[in-house]
């Protein structure tokens, strides 16, 4: 090699070396290619925004250090997640966050206690932001792995919550996808209304292939035919668009309580079909907006990326609480960051406060309950007018569920 | 009960109708070329993605011609260009021609048009409930479908039935050489063929995407049933073809809307389990979970009774 393009790559390494060296860096293993790349790219403009507006416009932490996000690419696959958690450890990477699908969560927690207990000197923390199978932090929980979104259970909490509130809903309907997650839906939504509202009758429990329904109307025609004054589903991407539409179109005029019908094309299409039945269950707040704070980052994040949506509020968390955290603790290595998230409280962009339970590392925070509608709207999704407006909030403390988590702490 | 009996009617005859309009452009392809196109569900997502990509300028209206006439062209060029030399490779050539050609689309679709669902939506002049009944609105759009798919069948029943041009396609399909040597140009009526083939798949696409949401799986999701109907209905029958996609469209909406397990065929001869047996999951196997699986079931039991297929007079 000759002198000067020694000299050229030098110059072109080295301030990616140093400038690495210094930084905290958290490897984001989600989908970046594939069938849900639309949901992982749209979450690491929101890590990436996170990172440099809250953390490395403000000294970062630890006295300067920046935040830098590593984007590895799963695939949604656990296979390929597990190549690339070895790839981000080799890297030297200490800090993982993943979120979409359980079944990868589930690979990736495994994995990650494997290695930390092989491998004492070299350990990675996993901060969960988004798979809420309720055993991640139940029976397979374990003391490297936080989870930052409500679980299946909570979310099922709340909802059942407001549901019980509205004394006119006698008869009830509850379908979803035929797999881990729309079964944990159905079971926690028969277990709390069965505490909540006994005298509430679930008229039908329906799991429907995943992916593969070409047409919601026959479902849609044994629903209505039953009766049903509200339905309660898990669907996300075109299973809920699909059944959204099929119960509009057949005219029936009753609340859809959901988890996921928001965003990344759902918002649009539903349009104002779907207009004031379709409620959903979420953290953070998109309309109103209840602090300047909040008013300010959202701005400034569609500002910057216009075509994409602040689709999962608790982004945001994860980076200050891991901030938080880090300072607190003196350190960025794993051990004293995980001690230091233990426990932790916290008040959001939107003023509320949460804490990391030392229990199972489950996060609690107060939840919302909100509205498919255009009016009252000051961030919409997907451009179209349409957005989520708050109707009910539900608090922190009637979140809390239990926990079979029995978890061994390492003593150094 | 008498509710659930209707508008299940009504949306079997909904999704039947759909399926024909895919299952025509298929069985008219197979049983003239012998080509087991794979892609003939993604002209139909094209169909509804240009379809869309109009509308946003024109209004659904012009979509409804346009869409299919752009989808008709690209399946020609297809054939033209792509077919016609892999052709000479024989029929495991075509085949794999065409099941790489699905991929392609679909990834190209996800390129152009991106991944999250589009908001593709039903003109408002047909945005009323048709009628009610029992408190269930069908909505006017369906009634609509309907009879596009109808007029569809009529139409090109009669010019395969009574036309020149029909004359000739019916003739290349069982005896291809000798029209050939009477003077006909064969390569252009394939052509011809594929053509409109693929351009009823786009209609079908055009008038489906706004009821099953538009998004890059929705070739997938309708691609596999189609062949079903093609070898149920038998290979190059129009009749066939209609037959077999409103029995597998009544068949599916039936199955999801009637509540029957195979513990109540039990319970009628007077036999029961206990909700601990190690085979619950069988007893308690109801007839909406094995909705999905009907219409294949029904394409093996034709297989092994009737290879030609209903109304099939030969077997490729």
């Amino acid at each position: 090699m000759s002198f000067w393009r020694m000299a050229v790559l030098v110059g072109v390494l080295y301030p990616m070396c140093s400038h690495g060296a210094d930084a905290v860096r958290i490897a984001f293993i989600d989908p970046i290619s594939g069938t849900f790349s639309a949901t992982g790219t749209n979450t690491l403009h929101q890590f990436e925004f996170a990172a440099e507006e809250l953390v490395n416009k403000k000294a970062g932490v630890l006295g300067g250090r920046r935040f830098e996000i590593v984007a590895l690419d799963n695939k949604a696959s656990p296979r390929e997640s597990q190549i690339q958690l070895k790839r981000a450890i080799g890297e030297g990477i200490q800090i993982i966050a993943q979120g979409n699908s359980s079944a990868v969560a589930n690979a990736v927690t495994d994995a990650v206690r494997k290695h930390n207990r092989r491998n004492p000197a070299n350990r990675v923390l996993y901060l969960n932001y988004s798979a809420v199978d309720p055993a991640l932090t139940n029976d397979k929980c374990h003391f490297w792995h936080f989870r930052f979104d409500a679980h299946a259970e909570i979310k099922m909490a709340a909802l059942t919550d407001v549901i019980a509130k509205q004394e006119n809903i006698e008869k009830i309907y509850i379908i979803g996808q035929d797999y881990s997650f729309g079964k944990a839906v159905a079971a926690a939504a028969v277990k709390f209304l069965g505490q909540k509202r006994p005298d509430m009758a679930i008229l039908g429990n329906e799991l429907h292939p995943i992916g593969r329904v070409k047409d919601f109307t026959p479902y849609v025609t044994k629903i209505q035919s039953s009766g049903a004054q509200a339905i309660i589903t898990g669907n996300w991407g075109a299973d809920m668009v699909g059944l959204g539409k099929a119960i509009v179109d057949a005219g029936m005029n009753v609340p859809i309580y959901t988890y996921y019908a928001a965003f990344d094309g759902v918002t649009a299409t539903m349009g104002k079909a779907g207009k004031g039945k379709i409620r959903l269950v979420h953290e953070g707040h998109y309309n109103p907006v209840p602090t300047k704070r909040l008013r300010d980052y959202h701005s400034a994040f569609k500002a910057k990326y216009p075509d994409h949506d602040l689709s999962n509020q608790r982004v945001y968390n994860v980076i200050e609480i891991l901030a938080k955290a880090i300072d607190k603790a003196g350190s960025s290595d794993p051990l004293p960051v995980a001690r230091a998230l233990e426990g932790i409280e916290h008040t959001t962009l939107g003023g509320e406060r949460v804490f990391m339970r030392r229990e199972d590392h489950q996060l609690f925070q107060p939840l919302q309950i909100s509205v498919h509608t255009d009016e009252g709207i000051e961030f919409d999704g997907d451009n179209s007018g349409f957005g989520l407006r708050t109707e009910e909030s539900v608090p922190l403390e009637n979140t809390l569920v239990e926990t079979t988590c029995k978890m061994t702490r390492p003593q150094s | 009960m008498v509710e659930i009996v209707i508008f299940s009617t009504l949306n079997g005859l909904v999704t039947g109708l759909l399926l024909f309009m895919l299952a025509s452009g298929l069985t008219l392809i197979f049983s003239m070329m012998g080509i087991l196109n794979f892609a003939h569900a993604s002209f139909y997502m094209l169909g509804a993605y240009f379809a869309y990509s109009v509308s946003l300028f024109l209004g659904f209206w012009p979509g409804l011609i346009v869409a299919p006439l752009l989808v008709g062209v690209l399946g020609a060029l297809v054939e033209r260009y792509g077919l016609r030399y892999v052709h000479k490779s024989g029929h495991v050539a075509e085949l794999v021609f065409t099941f790489g050609l699905a991929f392609f689309i679909e990834e190209l679709v996800q390129f152009a048009w991106g991944k999250e669902t589009k908001n593709y939506q039903q003109p408002e002049i047909l945005d009323f409930p048709l009628f009610t009944l029992f408190g269930q609105n069908f909505p006017a759009y369906k009634g609509f479908m309907i009879f596009i798919s109808i007029a569809i069948f009529i139409g090109l029943y009669q010019v395969i039935t009574r036309t020149r041009i029909g004359l000739i396609i019916q003739a290349a399909i069982s005896h291809p050489n000798a029209v050939s040597s009477l003077g006909h140009n064969v390569p252009l009526i394939f052509m011809g063929a594929f053509g409109v083939g693929t351009a009823l798949a786009g209609v079908a696409g055009v008038i489906a995407g706004p009821v099953l949401t538009t998004f890059p799986g929705m070739a997938l999701v309708l691609g596999s049933i189609v062949f079903v109907i093609v070898v149920v209905g038998g290979l190059g029958s129009l009749t066939g073809a209609l037959i077999a996609s409103l029995l597998i469209g009544l068949l599916q909406s039936y199955a999801i809307a009637l509540e029957f397990a195979v513990n109540d065929l039990l319970a009628l001869f007077d036999i029961s389990f206990d909700a601990d047996h190690f085979l619950n999951d069988l007893w308690t196997l109801s007839l909406p979970q094995i909705a999905p699986v009907l219409p294949y079931l029904l394409l093996v039991l034709i297989l092994i009774f009737r290879p030609t297929g209903l109304l099939g007079k030969r077997e490729t």
